[in-house]
């Protein structure tokens, strides 16, 4: 099995602790994990502001990119929704098509994919689990409260695999921090009381940690807890699923 | 062209092709298998804001009745003709004429577990306006006309034809002053359901 | 031009008054929770419901004319109106034949679309809003802010000066059964003295040419049951196939908007009573365009439950009115730009597309995915923003080529500065009241040649 990682721009710029926790939790697994070292970005940042059009250029980077993969396996839920949806190129269109169905969110691989039962890994922490709307409700990474359906989690069973991970129950434990792209500048008042919210009822619900498999929410819960002070600290799943935590710095 | 010529034709233009109905009959009969229909009915009645009373045969009616003497009291039930007025006597009348009825005691044709809902048509209104502009409004209902969901109930009331007829689920109500509820209204400020069990 | 994010930024200054508004429409959603989750087979339901609406958006030209020819057989005069001006006259003209000069109307949100009571006013004929949250804002002379809440957005104080003012309450009085029983004493004199009532529909019949009003209050039923002449509004969207359907959407429509079983009152009209006229308006008014838009034509399967404003984040921090437009909230979005394009072009952005809308829709509009297709249109058609555009050119210039992002990233993750939220100067939003990561020594990529090649 040929696995590429794509880690997305902002996580390969910003948290790079995040890229390599996931890069190390799948050697762990026994995969031979390719970095294809062109990689940029899903495309998502123009498409989701309306300027699908302008994507070409991107889509057809990350074919060319990861064309020789069996799967491509992405730590950021909201990047591989875009690509499940959106990913095609005026060249190569039939390869970007079937492209689609190989892209994986980390939970999602580990869970459907790598069957994961086990993890080696502790952290002994109140841990709140954001759902990043992306990956819960498009990809359907757990169930929905607006659904009259089963309850499932699979960064939630993942974290369960974890050594004294102690998840904190939320008051609206699916509702959207408000980070939303482009949505977090252009609508700034709403997108800001939206994270504040968010990030209340994990601080009220006792969380010393928010994780979620989206860093994009991350950053932005962090922006705000670390505008106000708060103790409360963000940490992408990976890290917590791969038990150790290296620093780059 | 006329607005009727050209909405038809622009709206012809514009649809897609043909999709098919789903099949109703399935739902149809998903209600048929719901016992304990008047339990249901009884408990989803009350979080209504209704009332419901078993009783075992019409006349016990009367014995529940409890109005200011001398108010005006209208209903469709002949058995009843003894404490009410005849309400099918107002039909053709003008029904501002109805503004002062305290309490109207009127038939309901079927009932709805699911919802509490009591079908009420036009005949046994007496006359349409009745059953909203009455302070207090009495159903009456048999047992046995309880059906478990909306799919049973439009089974019911197919080939009739009514030029009125409602649904009726609680007494009036709103919400809209900051979520609060508050029975009453523009319609009946209360509703009690005779549930007539043999 | 009016801007939903600037007018939300207004609506976010009073941060309370946003908890507040937030709190109280999430406690709605809370109650369809429950009243869906009860429903074992509410997903079904769900699906069920959209096909319906599909066939009949399929078939929609033949469903009208059974339609129109049945309720004719029943006594009803049928009008058709291509636009809201149409409607407008329509419903003057009615009252013009019999000298009525004073209406009364029970909620339609139609006639909201159509600005109908403003262009009666002009013409010298007054209305009065029957339902109570309607009736409110009336007073306070503003719109509606929700399709099935009207005053969600005011508080009961509030209310107690409005009704002080207008209505002779106590001043100070703000307990709402008092506040509704002043509503209801007033109110009561209008259905009684008014000859004409204006009431919309949810439903209409093409089987049988009867239409269905639901109401909880009663409002429509006395309005229409004491005037001589009744007019009915309806998108020609509201069309139902036969009557076997409506348990379907009744079982829906109520769950969804308040999480009740169903309204009080699901008022079935077939027939004019004896002695009174009964006049149906089909109206289109853009209909039949958004019919043709393959992406969008799904929106009219709306039933107007108002689950997508309740459920949305952004509308409950933003409130109905930043959305300037008669239906707000998610679906709102999706359907006023087919309206006007340029008007309503900030709507579709005004959400982070979370997908909760769709996830509650009780007809399974797939309304975050149409939001997202809004915005291409809006883009291509050229009513986006000029500086957005250059931004957007220049990051998509650099996110296709690799060696530019490259040396972006070692000069201080410089290719960040076209992603909108990166650059930290006072004169961008993201910095008002969040903060960024400290950019790191190394980028992944780095730290990937020096341990992994």
């Amino acid at each position: 099995m040929k696995v590429g990682l794509f880690i997305p721009c902002y996580v390969d710029q910003f948290y790079p602790n995040a890229a390599i926790a996931t890069l190390e939790l799948l050697e762990k697994q026994g995969i031979a994990v390719g970095y294809p070292a062109r990689q940029t970005c899903c495309g998502q940042p123009m498409a989701n502001s309306g300027y699908e059009h302008l994507t070409e250029g991107c889509n057809s980077l990350f074919v060319d990119n990861f064309a020789g993969y069996d799967y491509i396996v992405t730590p950021s839920g909201s990047c591989a929704l875009h690509l499940k949806e959106h990913l095609h190129t005026k060249k190569n269109n039939g390869v970007a098509l079937g492209m689609r169905k190989k892209i994986y969110e980390l939970t999602e691989f580990l869970t459907d994919v790598l069957k994961v039962k086990k993890l080696d890994a502790k952290f002994p922490h109140r841990v709140g689990l954001h759902q990043s709307c992306h990956g819960q409700r498009g990809l359907k990474l757990a169930q929905m409260t607006e659904l009259t359906a089963a309850p499932f989690s699979k960064p939630a069973a993942l974290l369960g695999m974890v050594e004294g991970v102690e998840l904190v129950p939320l008051t609206r434990p699916d509702e959207c921090c408000g980070f939303g792209g482009t949505f977090c500048v252009a609508e700034e008042a709403v997108s800001v009381k939206m994270g504040k919210d968010r990030v209340a009822d994990h601080e009220q619900n006792g969380a010393e940690y928010i994780t979620a498999a989206d860093l994009s929410c991350l950053m932005h819960m962090e922006g705000i807890l670390h505008r106000k002070n708060s103790s409360v600290k963000v940490i992408h799943i990976a890290e917590i699923l791969n038990g150790v935590k290296e620093e780059v710095v | 062209m006329t607005s009727r010529d050209k909405i038809l034709a622009d709206v012809r233009k514009s649809q897609p092709p043909v999709s098919s109905l789903p099949d109703m009959q399935v739902w149809e009969n998903k209600g048929q298998a719901n016992a304990n229909v008047i339990d249901t009915f009884k408990m989803v009645a009350a979080n209504v804001g209704g009332k419901v009373i078993i009783i075992n045969k019409l006349d016990e009616v009367r014995g529940h009745l409890n109005f200011i003497p001398g108010s005006r009291v209208l209903t469709t039930i002949p058995a009843l003709f003894d404490v009410a007025g005849n309400a099918a006597d107002y039909t053709d009348a003008m029904p501002h004429e109805l503004e002062n009825v305290e309490l109207a005691i009127l038939p309901a044709e079927f009932g709805v577990a699911e919802n509490s809902a009591l079908w009420v048509t036009e005949t046994q209104m007496g006359t349409r306006v009745l059953p909203f502009i009455c302070q207090h409004l009495a159903l009456v209902v048999n047992a046995a006309d309880i059906v478990p969901d909306m799919h049973a109930a439009y089974l019911r009331t197919q080939g009739t034809d009514n030029g009125f007829a409602a649904f009726i689920a609680g007494p009036s109500k709103t919400a809209d002053i900051e979520q609060s509820l508050v029975l009453g209204a523009h319609g009946p400020r209360s509703l009690i359901v005779f549930v007539v069990t043999p | 031009m009016k801007h939903h994010a600037d007018l939300a930024e207004v609506f976010n200054k009073d941060e309370e008054r946003v908890d507040w508004h937030d709190e109280t429409l999430w406690w709605v959603r809370q109650k369809r929770d429950k009243a869906s989750h009860q429903i074992p087979d509410w997903e079904e339901l769900r699906e069920t419901a959209s096909q319906i609406k599909l066939n009949v958006l399929s078939d929609l030209a033949n469903y009208l004319e059974q339609f129109e020819k049945q309720a004719i057989a029943n006594g009803v005069t049928v009008h058709w109106a291509a636009d809201a001006k149409e409607h407008n006259q329509i419903v003057h003209a009615i009252l013009q034949e019999h000298g009525i000069t004073q209406m009364v109307k029970s909620k339609s949100m139609l006639t909201e679309e159509c600005h109908l009571n403003h262009y009666l006013e002009e013409q010298g004929i007054g209305v009065i809003d029957s339902d109570l949250g309607e009736r409110i804002v009336q007073l306070a002379n503003e719109p509606p802010s929700h399709i099935v809440l009207p005053c969600i957005h005011k508080k009961k104080e509030e209310i107690g000066e409005i009704f002080h003012e207008h209505l002779g309450s106590k001043k100070g009085e703000d307990d709402p059964q008092i506040l509704t029983e002043t509503a209801r004493t007033h109110l009561r004199s209008t259905f009684l003295t008014r000859k004409a009532a204006l009431t919309g529909v949810n439903f209409a019949v093409a089987e049988t040419g009867e239409f269905v009003v639901c109401t909880n209050e009663g409002n429509a039923d006395m309005g229409a049951h004491l005037a001589d002449v009744h007019i009915a509004s309806m998108g020609i969207e509201k069309l139902i196939p036969q009557r076997k359907h409506l348990g379907v959407f009744l079982r829906l429509l109520t769950r969804s908007a308040t999480g009740q079983p169903i309204t009080t009152y699901s008022s079935h009209f077939k027939k004019p009573r004896p002695g009174q006229q009964m006049h149906l308006i089909l109206v289109d008014n853009g209909r039949s365009i958004q019919l043709g838009r393959e992406d969008f034509r799904n929106s009219l399967k709306c039933i107007r439950c108002g689950a997508c404003m309740n459920t949305c984040p952004v509308y409950r921090r933003s409130g109905g009115h930043s959305y300037h437009t008669a239906v707000a909230g998610p679906i709102g979005s999706i359907l006023a730009p087919n309206l006007d394009m340029k008007q309503y072009a900030d709507l579709p952005f005004a959400s982070t597309l979370c997908g909760s809308c769709s996830n509650v829709c009780p007809v399974k509009i797939d309304i975050h995915d149409q939001l997202y297709k809004w915005r291409q249109v809006i883009i291509k058609e050229g009513y986006g923003d000029k500086k957005k555009t250059l931004a957007m050119q220049a990051m998509a210039f650099t996110l296709s080529n690799p060696s530019a992002y490259r040396i972006a990233g070692k000069a201080g993750r410089v290719v960040m500065k076209y992603a909108p939220f990166a650059v930290n100067n006072s004169l961008n939003p993201w910095y008002k009241q969040r903060d960024m990561p400290k950019p790191p020594k190394q980028s992944f990529g780095e730290w990937y040649s020096e341990h992994r090649k």
